[in-house]
């Protein structure tokens, strides 16, 4: 598949606020990303305006604060796809497509029980939870991110095992909880762990470097089929050197370290 | 025609910043003999049902949507 037949959807709701960086990371690699509300999807708009989420090849859920956080992060765009187009999606999860949560976008992907959806392709009820940062506050500042993915995840397979990426970080729910006995080693075993907040240096994150207390340092997963990935850090903030944390301090590229999540994906669905 | 009251609250020994947080204040303001403070969430829902089914509803309402299971538990009473 060429890169310019890649066709985006970037899902909005009210209180999204991250779908034009988001839609402007994916154009920037390439792919035709379009923001596309959600009522859309739904059919509740405008006959011209209806899309059809079988005509796109990536889907990504933006950060922000969609329906305003009420009830839970990221639970009313859940319940509100799930009731709507819920088996558009599970066929859409299940035909390998990739589909990218970040932030808000994360939380959402776990309230859909697409991820860690350790047993199945979407779970009835969540399995897991971003809850609350340890420290009871939002947290924004750079993290360092490394790949701990062996191979399986869409969105790192252009990114060498152990690299270490810089993302910023802003949220107050990133804690990945879960009532699966031996949660972290199974997602070891399944290698569905992507991502671990470190140090500058690689080595194992504390507070403040781990922004949340996530456990096992965890920043990002994927399903066991590896084409569903979320992550709490924000890749799309940094696609060039610019809005890189060091771009003033000698960051070693025109590209900032983001960019390297959608080359990934992009040089997956090459191969297509 | 009935209401119910949703009552949402952490499960034992998941982290509640607010309510911690809140005794911190309290104290703070020169409040003594506080225990604890634990943070809840309460929904008022009115329906119009009879009282047996608005309670099996208000259950289905925490399992689709209000409470998640890995950090939450509820309460459904009728008023």
């Amino acid at each position: 598949m060429k890169a310019e037949d890649v066709k985006v959807c970037v899902v909005r709701i009210e209180g999204t606020n991250c779908e034009d960086e988001m839609a402007n990371a994916f154009t920037m690699v390439g792919a035709q990303a379009e923001k596309v509300h959600l009522k859309q999807l739904l059919g509740q708009c405008d006959p011209s305006l209806k899309r059809s989420l079988e005509d796109y090849d990536i889907l990504a859920f933006p950060g922000g604060f969609s329906a305003g956080d009420y009830v839970r992060a990221g639970a009313i765009f859940a319940a509100r796809i799930k009731a709507g187009i819920g088996k558009d999606l599970k066929d859409f999860v299940e035909a390998g497509k990739p589909v990218l949560g970040v932030c808000n976008g994360f939380q959402i992907l776990v309230e859909l029980g697409l991820l860690p959806a350790l047993d199945e392709v979407m779970a009835d009820k969540p399995s897991a939870a971003l809850y609350n940062n340890d420290s009871g506050r939002f947290e924004c500042r750079p993290t360092v991110l490394r790949n701990d993915n062996k191979g399986k995840c869409v969105f790192t397979c252009d990114i060498g095992k152990g690299d270490l990426l810089m993302c910023p970080s802003a949220h107050g729910e990133g804690k990945l909880m879960s009532d699966i006995p031996n949660f972290t080693s199974r997602l070891e075993e399944n290698d569905q762990v992507v991502f671990r907040y470190v140090t500058p240096s690689g080595e194992k994150a504390a507070y403040p470097w781990n922004p949340n207390g996530s456990p096992s340092d965890i920043a990002g997963i994927c399903n066991p089929a590896g084409n569903v990935m979320g992550m709490m850090p924000h890749p799309e903030r940094v696609m060039t050197a610019y809005t890189a944390a060091d771009w003033t301090r000698g960051h070693p590229s025109e590209d900032g370290d983001g960019k390297k999540i959608f080359t990934s994906v992009m040089k997956y669905l090459s191969k297509k | 025609m009935a209401i119910i009251d949703i009552r949402i609250e952490l499960k034992k020994g998941v982290a509640d910043p607010e309510g911690s947080n809140t005794k911190k204040t309290l104290e703070s303001l020169g409040f003594g003999g506080i225990k604890s403070v634990k943070s809840v969430k309460m929904f008022e829902i009115e329906l119009d049902l009879p009282e047996n089914e608005a309670l099996a509803a208000g259950e289905e309402y925490c399992k689709k949507l209000l409470a998640n299971p890995v950090v939450q538990s509820y309460k459904v009473t009728v008023r």
